[in-house]
């Protein structure tokens, strides 16, 4: 008998290199390093084609000019008015959206007779092209902080509102079972159970609101020409200084940068019971 | 007294419409007596209404006829609910979670907590009181939703398939706990099951039931000594009573089937 020895495929485990300390230093900051390298060739590329003249400076500026146009803004009092006069409108006009949304939100996801009556103007406020109605709020309130406001407001309201029904109307049917089973009260079903099961919602639909209520701001602004950070960046555009232009539309960008990492923010902290969190700290 | 009632059901009735209203019997005139202190275990294949039972004693569905009589009590609640899939609020603590029932009942927080800790030890929780749910295991879940049950202090524990989604041997640990937390609090326990050997091995009583309508085809006393440890499987008696409760299940389902199917025989290669 003719003796054929088996053969084998050998399956190895992972090979581990001795890595140099900069290469691990590396390896744990590849996203911060990566994400630093991409913003800061970016500038290099627009800066470096400016003085080149590839980009033609007229329409794009340059990120140095645009620190200098900057510079020379914030020393002027119409400025600082500009931003207190936007700053104001996105304050009010998201708080009071929220304040209200919330509730209501609640309300006609609860109750199912809430849910009937406001459904059509609900669905009819949500189609509806909002910006549409600058010119007539400006009939009802003139063209000051007032309409801009309202036009911030509008935004931020049903942003908010619509996610907020949602997540009440997804609450767990097992967890419900839970409260009426125990006797729960009304007051006590809502802080033990539908609120913090709908915010989640909530934070969703404020973030959406963040993105609404910059647009409405910037297009009130445009419409009215009054004050505003808006008003400064049309009135650059006229005097044909893109540097100055830029500076006003970072600064409606860093507004929402800063917004959105402060809902990231008390995200986490509302969510510290969900374990994605931690998980992903730890990749 | 040991032989009064802690629960009397009579011609309880549960009849649904659906949308061309034809209607479906889940429960067809179940009449059912628990003693006090008693374990009663309702067995059935899914659609006997057994869970719809246990919710219309617990309130949470109304019947469409009869009445169930629950013993009144002095203090706290006639009757407590231990859910299918623990059911606890995530974004709450275990203790939270625990100290659920009586905070509903008007307690104050505090004292709801101070209440609840001897329960997170009885079910066997010492030291996760502080942690979320989706810390804990299946087990230890369904420890907790066991431990906010018991922390009412009702008379009658009503129990929903609690053990239905852990894996075998953690199931069968369960199972030896229950006993002996049942033994240690001196409560009547209705326990729905769709596994002959759970309600064997658990129960004074077993009650055995069928679907569409579902209804109670029997009542077998289980006569095996307590205290019962996990072998108590392993005997003869406890067999025995598996095998007559599968029967009575087995003809059930041969009537409903027009021809007997052969038993196929897996082909040796």
């Amino acid at each position: 008998m003719s003796e054929r020895a088996a053969t084998y495929r050998t399956i190895h485990a992972r090979v581990r290199h001795r890595r140099s300390p900069l290469s691990r230093w590396y390896r744990r900051n590849e996203r911060t390093v990566l994400g630093i390298a991409g913003v800061v060739s970016f500038f290099l590329f627009w800066q470096v084609g400016a003085m080149t003249g590839v980009i033609d400076p007229f329409f794009f500026s340059s990120p140095v000019d645009v620190v200098k146009a900057g510079a020379e803004e914030v020393v002027l009092p119409r400025f600082w008015n500009d931003v207190k006069v936007s700053a104001i409108e996105l304050t009010l006009g998201t708080v009071a959206a929220f304040v209200l949304a919330v509730p209501l939100g609640i309300a006609i996801g609860w109750w199912r007779r809430v849910s009937y009556t406001f459904d059509p103007w609900l669905n009819f406020f949500n189609a509806l092209p909002r910006i549409a109605l600058i010119p007539l709020v400006v009939l009802w309130v003139g063209l000051g902080i007032e309409m801009k406001t309202v036009i911030v407001f509008l935004g931020g309201f049903f942003s908010i509102i619509v996610p907020t029904v949602q997540g009440v109307r997804t609450v767990d049917r097992a967890l419900l079972d839970v409260a009426r089973s125990f006797k729960a009260s009304t007051v006590r079903t809502f802080t033990s159970l539908v609120i913090p099961a709908t915010v989640p919602f909530i934070i969703t639909g404020v973030r959406i609101a963040i993105g609404r209520v910059l647009i409405g701001v910037i297009l009130a602004e445009l419409y009215a020409q009054t004050d505003g950070l808006g008003v400064m960046i049309d009135k650059a555009a006229d005097a044909l200084r893109s540097d100055r232009l830029l500076f006003g539309v970072l600064l409606f960008t860093l507004a929402g940068i800063v917004s959105t990492e402060a809902v990231g923010y008390l995200e986490r902290y509302f969510q510290r019971w969900r374990p994605s969190y931690e998980v992903e700290e730890g990749l | 007294m040991t032989t009064e009632l802690a629960l009397s059901a009579r011609g309880v009735h549960m009849e649904y419409r659906d949308r061309s209203q034809a209607s479906l019997v889940a429960i067809d005139n179940v009449d059912l007596d628990v003693k006090d202190g008693e374990f009663v275990s309702l067995l059935g294949p899914s659609g006997c209404g057994k869970s719809t039972f246990l919710k219309i004693v617990n309130g949470l569905l109304k019947a469409t006829a009869g009445e169930i009589k629950l013993r009144s009590v002095k203090a706290g609640r006639e009757d407590a609910m231990v859910f299918q899939d623990s059911a606890l609020f995530p974004w709450y603590s275990v203790l939270d979670n625990v100290a659920y029932g009586l905070v509903c009942a008007g307690v104050s927080r505090k004292e709801a907590r101070k209440r609840a800790e001897p329960m997170i030890d009885l079910v066997g929780l010492q030291g996760f009181g502080g942690k979320y749910p989706y810390q804990l295991s299946g087990g230890m879940q369904q420890r907790a939703n066991l431990a906010r049950a018991l922390t009412v202090d009702a008379a009658i524990l009503l129990m929903d398939e609690p053990f239905a989604a852990l894996d075998a041997q953690t199931r069968e640990v369960m199972q030896s706990e229950l006993l002996r937390i049942w033994n240690a609090a001196k409560k009547t326990v209705v326990f729905v099951t769709h596994q002959i050997d759970e309600a064997v091995y658990l129960s004074d009583r077993v009650i055995v039931m069928a679907a569409r309508p579902g209804r109670i085809l029997a009542d077998i006393t289980i006569d095996l000594p307590r205290p019962r440890q996990l072998d108590v499987k392993r005997t003869p008696e406890f067999a025995t009573y598996e095998a007559d409760i599968w029967a009575l299940i087995a003809s059930q389902q041969q009537q409903r089937v027009p021809a007997p199917v052969q038993a196929v025989r897996p082909v040796v290669v």
